[in-house]
């Protein structure tokens, strides 16, 4: 084990900790200890996790702060939902859902690229800015599209669905600010977990790849790395393509959890955008692992405070900012560090050796 | 670090896991009721209100000794506005012990949940998912009349009281229930020589200001402006339109219900406002008057058509159960086989119909009902 570096010592528990939530939890629902509510959870822990994965590529790998996360979720569920109401008499479950999972990942991947061309040249607080209003383009443009199908093909437009002329026999398939409706139920734990899992794996390899420490070197010295060579837009527009694209995958994985896709302001909006940025935040920012557990617990929490009724919301926000000065506080922090239970049998043993020499 | 780490990761696993062990506690001597809708949030008035009315109605049914004989166990979940978070409370209900879902409140919410009840054959009646598509499910049945049969109705008040012939509209196109509403006015509009002269939408993110869709009304010289919009932005609109020197009619649908109990809202504004609506809080028969001083009473404040809707709902249940002679130790998906029967074979009395039946698609049969604004109060229109 020793002989094995550190950072892949690491990565190796983080995947193994997936794995192992997935065994787990596969194992209580097979002996049917899972009640509904929790295994309801499960696609969205996964979609929330894979997002929290994502998001902590460009803002702690790549260092950039994007607000506009939701955005591409939403073209990513958007997009495979209405690729699987297109050709949902045509083929079979299983294909059309890894083609709409492909599909999801493709687009927001394009939206990620045209979208990191302009963004990508800003710095900072402005970089931030404009992902944000990017993401609130995205979900407006949602709401204005209406595409329908009848025996003469597909029907576009932005104005209304009367405009579209459809047949007698037509069928909305983008119906506005409804949304889609009807998109059909492929998801489930397993391609969940397999999505969650192929995300990290990828993006953990990145990070120790050659691409991932010039994409460090820029975020850690952006002039530094220009001068010995690196070339900045190219790795910064990679990093950013590859978190749309994983965040395409994840809005697909969450269009075929429900029936009803609707881009709300609280849906898709910035809240949401916020929500992931809090994840990776709260995880410690750069850490993959982090990134996964803050997302599960935050995910979890308000569903398992459901027993407060109508302080749910309350108690949420106040556990929030609980976590948030524990986790970043300098003090607190410190007496976490003093008593991790490693460091208390090091400093037990230290200070027992310090007791032998000084005899 | 790494022991850390992994103590976490396990302190999480096992956290998780004593989680999803809690079982669900099931007994089999009254029925289980379950409510959902946005109790938080900027649609919380309207989750709020189902489920409180529910509650009055639920608990009036069973000091009257319940249904069948059995009583009646009721709860109400959270759903923040959310389909996901919908569909999770629709699950929490479902470990609580639910069999008869009256929810989900709203139209998006209202979809997503029709799949789960529809999976599990459970009996869904939502009090006021007006979408077209929530009842698409033979399993799925609404209190509230929906968005197409709404603006279509409109559209037949207008031309058939001869309010106007030149019509503009004013909705938020990024809302379902007005984007529907719409729609649907707009198709029925010809048939009843009504012209559409102009039509403006707004969404969320832009609806505190509304002079420039005054404006392109006031030019097109339309007679009647269609909102068919919740109140909070009608009240906007209609201060506009004074202070600028309007005078056009207003004619809005169920949403604008509630416009008089805003806060610092001027009355006289909303003087001579029409509205289709199926409750009217200050109706003057026993039913009515009844369940507001109940309201009123218990929660300190008006009740508005959702709540009226619920409660509609409750006793459309109970009939429904009392029809089909069930019982509470029937599986879910034989309840709500006998309760799909039943439901088109009742007739009740209530708050929003003086008879309401339902046809087997889901959707409920009853008069449509307009009132109209004066001296600050809703006079019903004839």
């Amino acid at each position: 084990m020793n002989n094995i570096k550190k950072t892949s010592r690491n990565n190796m528990g983080t995947i193994g900790m997936i794995i192992a939530a997935f065994v787990i939890v596969q194992i209580l629902k097979t002996a049917g200890m899972i009640n509904s509510q929790m295994d309801g959870l499960l696609v969205p822990l996964c979609v929330y996790a894979t997002m929290a994965v994502s998001l902590n590529l460009v803002v702690g790998i790549l260092g950039e702060l994007s607000l506009g996360h939701a955005g591409f979720m939403c073209v990513g569920a958007f997009a495979s939902a209405f690729f699987s109401k297109v050709v949902e008499q045509s083929m079979g479950t299983f294909p059309r859902f890894l083609l709409a999972i492909l599909v999801g990942g493709a687009v927001a991947g394009v939206f990620g690229f045209l979208i990191g061309i302009p963004v990508l040249r800003l710095k900072g607080d402005y970089l931030a800015i404009v992902t944000l209003a990017f993401g609130e383009i995205i979900k407006n443009l949602m709401n204005v599209l209406y595409v329908g199908r009848d025996a003469a093909g597909l029907h576009f437009s932005i104005k209304d669905a009367a405009s579209l002329n459809l047949m007698e026999d037509g069928e909305m398939i983008i119906n506005g600010p409804l949304g889609i409706t009807g998109t059909p139920f492929d998801a489930n734990f397993v391609v969940g977990f397999l999505i969650l899992l192929i995300s990290t794996v990828v993006v953990l390899n990145l990070t120790n790849s050659r691409t991932g420490r010039a994409i460090m070197a820029i975020r850690d010295n952006r002039i530094a790395a220009g001068s010995v060579g690196v070339p900045i837009t190219k790795y910064k527009m990679a990093a950013f393509t590859l978190s749309a694209v994983i965040a395409g995958c994840a809005g697909a994985l969450y269009s075929h959890n429900l029936s009803s896709l609707i881009a709300t302001p609280a849906r898709f909006g910035y809240n949401m955008s916020i929500l992931f940025l809090v994840f990776v935040v709260l995880g410690g920012i750069g850490s993959t692992r982090g990134a996964i557990i803050a997302s599960i617990i935050l995910t979890l929490l308000p569903e398992v405070l459901r027993f407060m009724a109508d302080y749910r919301m309350l108690i949420y926000s106040i556990i929030l900012i609980v976590m948030m000065i524990i986790n970043w506080n300098p003090k607190s922090r410190a007496w976490i560090q003093k008593h991790r239970p490693g460091n208390v049998i090091r400093s037990r043993r230290e200070a027992s050796e310090a007791g032998k020499e000084g005899r | 670090m790494k022991k850390m780490k992994q103590f976490v990761s396990l302190m999480l696993t096992s956290a998780m896991a004593a989680g999803m062990m809690s079982a669900s506690v099931f007994a089999a001597d009254a029925f289980y009721i379950g409510a959902s809708g946005p109790l938080t949030g900027p649609a919380a008035n309207y989750g709020t209100a189902v489920v409180n009315a529910a509650q009055i109605a639920v608990d009036e049914i069973n000091e009257a000794g319940g249904i069948n004989g059995y009583q009646i166990e009721y709860k109400g979940e959270d759903d923040e506005l959310d389909s996901e978070k919908s569909v999770n409370a629709y699950n929490a209900l479902k470990d609580w012990g639910m069999q008869i879902l009256l929810g989900p409140t709203t139209t998006g919410c209202a979809i997503a949940v029709a799949e789960k009840t529809k999976a599990d054959n459970m009996f869904q009646l939502t009090p006021s998912g007006s979408g077209e598509d929530v009842t698409k499910n033979d399993n799925v049945f609404r209190v509230c009349f929906s968005d197409p049969s709404q603006g279509m109705r409109s559209a037949q008040y207008i031309g058939e009281h001869q309010l106007a012939t030149k019509v503009g509209s004013i909705y938020d196109s990024s809302d379902a229930y007005s984007a529907g509403i719409e729609a649907s006015f707009e198709a029925a509009a010809p048939d009843y020589g009504i012209d559409v002269a102009v039509k403006c939408a707004f969404t969320a993110d832009s609806n505190t200001d509304f002079s420039s869709q005054l404006q392109q009304c006031a030019d097109a010289g339309v007679e009647l402006i269609f909102l068919p919009i919740y109140y909070t932005q009608a009240g906007t609109i209609l201060t506009q339109a004074r202070m600028m020197g309007l005078d056009v009619k207003f004619f809005g649908c169920d949403g604008l219900d509630g416009m008089l109990d805003m806060d610092n809202f001027e009355k006289s504004l909303a003087e001579g406002v029409m509205l289709l609506t199926p409750f009217a809080a200050d109706a003057d028969d026993d039913l009515t008057k009844n369940f507001v001083a109940k309201y009123q009473e218990a929660y300190g404040m008006t009740p508005n058509q959702f709540a009226a809707d619920a409660y509609d709902g409750v006793y459309a249940i109970k009939a429904a159960l009392e029809k089909a002679e069930a019982t509470p130790d029937m599986e879910i998906s034989d309840l709500c086989e006998a309760l799909k029967t039943a439901i088109t074979e009742i007739e009740i009395a209530g708050l929003t119909g003086e008879k309401i039946v339902w046809t087997a698609d889901g959707e409920p049969n009853k008069d449509p009902k307009a009132v109209v604004i004066q001296d600050g109060a809703y006079v019903s229109m004839q």
